[in-house]
């Protein structure tokens, strides 16, 4: 009785099969998941956007008035177009989303995720309109 | 480093998620697509000027610009690693989001506190 039993002193490689940088094409669910996590892109793009309203702000009329302008150029009018539909789609998996990361528990009951989901939608819709309200009263 | 701040950078990026959520839809709507395409009369330069007085403005202006940039940076360090398998440039991604964030943050203070 030779039959020893053989330990690998370190932890085997072990094989992985290389994984395509397109996987998350094969199945509906993992193509939301990416594109949910792109919607950060044109979160940032939009903020990027902002910040420079803001230096053409700080720097007079005439650069103001140059945005104004370069904001109509096709290239931005589909980026904004594009922006605008993954915000909204950053903005709805967000609020479908709340109550899972947080759960509010009021004299002991859990709020109804309903309940959370449609504050946060309510939300959105006053805070809108606020906005809307202080950029259009000119 | 980043570890230790780790709980910070989640704050961060639920309270820019949820900003962005909140208000970037109507001021993009608004600003990218309404004002440009001439359904609606973009604000004057005096009008905005006059609202960038008000601290509560500007506040609220540095706010809606750089926790964005935070939720961006933290969401898409992970969409890298993931979606590119990037794994073995960890740090390198860290410090470019990390850093553009804040780099956009200072910009914004640094115009908002200087502004006339």
């Amino acid at each position: 009785m030779s039959a020893e039993p053989h330990y690998t002193l370190y932890h085997p490689r072990w094989y992985r099969r290389r994984v395509s940088v397109w996987w998350w094409l094969q199945n509906r669910s993992y193509t939301g998941f990416v594109l949910r996590e792109l919607t950060s892109v044109f979160v940032a793009f939009f903020a990027v956007v902002y910040l420079w309203q803001l230096r053409a702000l700080a720097q007079g009329p005439e650069a103001y008035g140059q945005f104004l302008a370069r904001l109509k150029t096709p290239l931005l009018l589909a980026l904004d177009t594009v922006a605008f539909l993954f915000v909204l789609f950053h903005a709805i998996t967000w609020f479908n989303l709340a109550p899972k990361a947080m759960v509010v528990r009021l004299r002991g009951k859990r709020v109804p995720d309903w309940v959370i989901v449609g504050l946060n939608y309510a939300a959105w819709l006053v805070l809108s309109g606020a906005v809307a309200f202080v950029l259009l009263r000119g | 480093m980043v570890g230790r701040i780790t709980p910070l950078l989640w704050l961060l990026f639920s309270a820019g998620g949820t900003v962005a959520a909140l208000l970037f839809p109507i001021h993009l709507l608004l600003t990218g697509l309404a004002f440009p395409l001439g359904w609606l009369e973009p604000p004057t330069y005096e009008s905005l000027h006059r609202l960038l007085t008000h601290p509560v403005i500007r506040l609220y202006l540095f706010v809606l610009i750089s926790l964005p940039l935070f939720h961006w940076a933290h969401r898409f360090r992970y969409t890298l690693y993931d979606g590119l398998q990037l794994k073995h440039l960890t740090e390198l991604i860290a410090v470019l989001c990390y850093g553009a964030a804040l780099l956009g943050t200072a910009m914004t203070a640094y115009l908002l506190w200087n502004i006339g």
